[in-house]
């Protein structure tokens, strides 16, 4: 776990606004604005923040499902924000995306047999009965039955659909798989078994992942380092144990504390928040949680703090941390 | 102990499909005391939604029907009442909150229109005075600019703003009993502490009583006093909050609890109850968990198991109890 596989820097998504006939002209839904971050060799970082606050939108625009408005993705070597479309579809191989919605993602009109088979077929992947072969061993592995072949995804329940999600992004044995709210969907029950699918494969195929959520127990209980977004931005990255016992930014604290535990004996102090959270649309200048800051200050108020360590590889963005504030000054003089 | 202001017993609710008849609520009996909050967990489609909407008999029929059972609150049998009757208890002693927002608040009208209906409805109040009332629930549940929101369409507002409407509506009659179905299922988590901190302060201030259905664990160790556990249409376990998180019976509860992950502690696995919940019909024998339990006998595919009384309001309904009691007895 030395090498970053996957550097994201700078990156930015907006999307223009339709002009209706009021409205400003160029205005832009900021989705993801300006975030950096790197995913080591066989790590599972998670990616949490509340609804909109632009994680999936960061997952399609790295892996250019969605082509991004700036910056540079650094993937194994390649710089793929360079790649023509060619190159890139060969990249695909190697980055693969697994989805929140099993009942959606799957082609209704296919049987998993030819779902499975289509990545293989469009990457020139062996001859048929080599296919055959790969696809009884995938079955295999995310624990479906080779029966099931021949069925359609509505004849599945959403746990097993989601482990044809897996088994299709499975079949090109990627490096790196981005995992979208995989099992937001599901039933804890549910839930835990596909949990446990995604660890064993990590292990068994040294699969690294992004693995993007916002229920925090279970990035929590997933990932080795996790980015806390709002807004478009992340706020905060830590390792998981030092995030969740010592959160530096006011956000996650906030967050964090308003997780229900599921132990009666727990209380914990919690932190309301009032308000909700502004419009991407509309971000606020400086701090973009400033509205919202119990610990809000002047400054948060003019100047947008830069993401930056402050110490044992815990980076946070928030101008209460003092390294924050000479990185910002440097940026500014 | 008191009496309880709401008592299910044995209530069957079916849905009559061209798939064949779908016991949706198999038999459940459940009661909920004054001021007391009553969760009620489960998977999705074991019934926790049909049940509710058969306390206040607004189950969609056809296809679906109330074929057997009874439902008391404060001594009225809810099943024997008439329409009209009916319409005078909905929205006033007991309100509702939906788990879909939007099917519930009329897009055609206003925040303050449908508020004030509610509240006119049922308290004879004159428009400039509901008026009043109406700024002051919203204002009351986090709302900022009352004055202004009450004016405006269910479409202009947030997920959390609408499930705030909601829940001004469902309060705003001074409700007994509170019936959440999944309040805060669709919000972020720091809209939902909002939430439960405002259904919580309902609870303590106003004694309301409060059914808060949610499949979030911990939601329920938070919020209530004691939990039924539902699987496939019927409850299978039934106790105190601390009964169910510190000692569950059923193994069902057993897999449930140990299943969630925890923020405030790490293990390298989760346990993981396999396979799914069954499909439901009319046909089926023994213990509905039996195909995933861990301590499954032959006797559990023939034969069902009761709810059975272990400690003092703790009930469970699996054959291993049965058999520890003959062991016992022996
Ligand atoms: N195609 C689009 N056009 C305009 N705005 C978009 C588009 N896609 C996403 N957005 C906006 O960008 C923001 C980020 O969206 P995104 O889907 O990345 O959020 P998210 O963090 O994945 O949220 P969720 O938890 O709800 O999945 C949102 O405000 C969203 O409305
Ligand atoms: N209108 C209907 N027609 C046919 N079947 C129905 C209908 N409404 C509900 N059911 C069935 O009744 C069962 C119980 O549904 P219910 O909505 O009560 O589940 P739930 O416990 O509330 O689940 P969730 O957690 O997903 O909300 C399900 O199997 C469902 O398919
Ligand atoms: S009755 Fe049998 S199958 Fe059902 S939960 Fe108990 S042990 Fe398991
Ligand atoms: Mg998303
Ligand atoms: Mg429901």
């Amino acid at each position: 776990m030395s090498e970053p596989l996957l550097q994201v820097e700078h990156l930015k998504k907006y999307y223009p606004i339709e002009r209706k006939w009021f409205g400003k002209q160029g205005a832009v839904v900021k989705a993801v604005d300006d975030i950096s971050f790197s995913v080591m060799q066989g790590e599972t970082f998670g990616l949490v923040g509340e609804s909109g606050c632009g994680k999936s939108t960061t997952g399609r625009a790295l892996l250019r499902l969605i082509e991004p408005t700036g910056g540079q993705v650094r993937f194994d070597g390649t710089e793929l924000t360079a790649l023509s479309a060619k190159e890139l579809r060969m990249k695909r191989r190697d980055m693969q995306i697994v989805f929140q919605d099993p009942f959606s993602s799957l082609d209704p009109r296919h049987t998993v047999q030819r779902i499975l088979e289509e990545p293989l077929i469009v990457h020139g992947i062996g001859d048929r009965q080599e296919r055959q072969r790969m696809i009884r061993e995938l079955t295999d592995v995310v624990g479906l039955a080779q029966s099931h072949l021949q069925r359609y995804p509505h004849q599945f329940s959403g746990g097993q659909r989601q482990r044809i999600g897996i088994a299709r992004a499975l079949s090109l044995r990627p490096k790196l798989i981005v995992a979208d709210e995989p099992v937001s969907a599901l039933d804890v029950s549910i839930q835990s078994q596909v949990i446990n699918l995604l660890q064993d494969l990590q292990e068994e195929f040294g699969l690294t992942y992004l693995f993007i959520a916002h229920d925090l127990s279970v990035v929590k209980h997933i990932s080795d380092r996790i980015a806390v977004m709002y807004l478009g931005r992340i706020v905060e990255i830590a390792e998981k144990d030092k995030l969740y016992s010592a959160p530096r930014h006011p956000y996650t604290q906030a967050l964090l504390s308003a997780v229900p535990e599921p132990d009666p004996d727990m209380r914990r102090a919690r932190i309301l928040l009032q308000g909700e959270v502004p419009s991407p649309a509309d971000a606020p200048v400086g701090c973009a949680f400033h509205t919202r800051c119990p610990k809000v200050m002047d400054i948060c108020r003019a100047r947008r703090p830069e993401l930056a360590e402050t110490g044992e590889g815990h980076l946070a963005a928030c101008h209460l941390y003092p390294d924050t504030l000479q990185e910002d000054e440097r940026i500014h003089s | 102990m008191t009496q309880p202001i709401l008592q299910i017993e044995d209530l069957r609710t079916h849905f009559f499909t061209d798939r064949g008849e779908i016991p949706a609520v198999d038999g459940v009996s459940l009661h909920v005391h004054a001021g007391e909050v009553l969760g009620v967990v489960g998977e999705s489609g074991c019934g926790k939604s049909v049940t509710s909407l058969s306390v206040l008999r607004l189950i969609p029929s056809p296809p679906g029907k109330i074929v057997g059972g009874a439902i008391r609150f404060k001594e009225r049998d809810i099943l024997r009442l008439k329409e009209r009757e009916m319409r005078g208890i909905r929205g006033n002693a007991i309100s509702m909150i939906f788990q879909e927002p939007m099917t519930s608040l009329n897009p055609l009208f206003t925040v303050g229109q449908q508020i004030r209906e509610a509240v006119s409805a049922h308290r004879g109040l004159g428009k400039k005075e509901a008026r009043a009332h109406t700024v002051d629930m919203l204002r009351k549940v986090g709302i900022p600019r009352p004055e202004s929101i009450i004016d405006e369409y269910p479409h202009q507002l947030s997920g959390g703003m609408r499930q705030r409407v909601m829940i001004a509506m469902a309060i705003s009659c001074g409700p007994e009993l509170l019936i959440a179905d999944e309040p805060t299922t669709a919000l972020d988590v720091t809209i939902q502490a909002q939430i439960l901190d405002l259904i919580r302060r309902l609870n303590e201030e106003n004694g309301t009583a409060v059914m808060m259905i949610t499949h979030d664990l911990g939601v329920v160790a938070e919020m209530c006093d004691r939990v039924a556990v539902m699987y496939a249409g019927k409850v299978v376990e039934e106790g105190t909050v601390r009964h169910i998180f510190k000692n569950p019976l059923h193994p069902y509860t057993q897999g449930l609890i140990q299943s969630v992950p925890r923020m405030n502690e790490q293990r390298r696995r989760l346990f993981s109850i396999p396979g799914h919940v069954p499909i439901l019909h009319t046909q089926m024998r023994g213990c509905r968990f039996a195909d995933r339990c861990q301590h499954v006998m032959p006797a559990c595919y023939e034969q069902l198991p009761e709810l059975v009384e272990l400690e003092a309001g703790h009930r469970s309904r699996c054959l291993l109890h049965e058999v520890k009691f003959k062991e016992d007895v022996v």
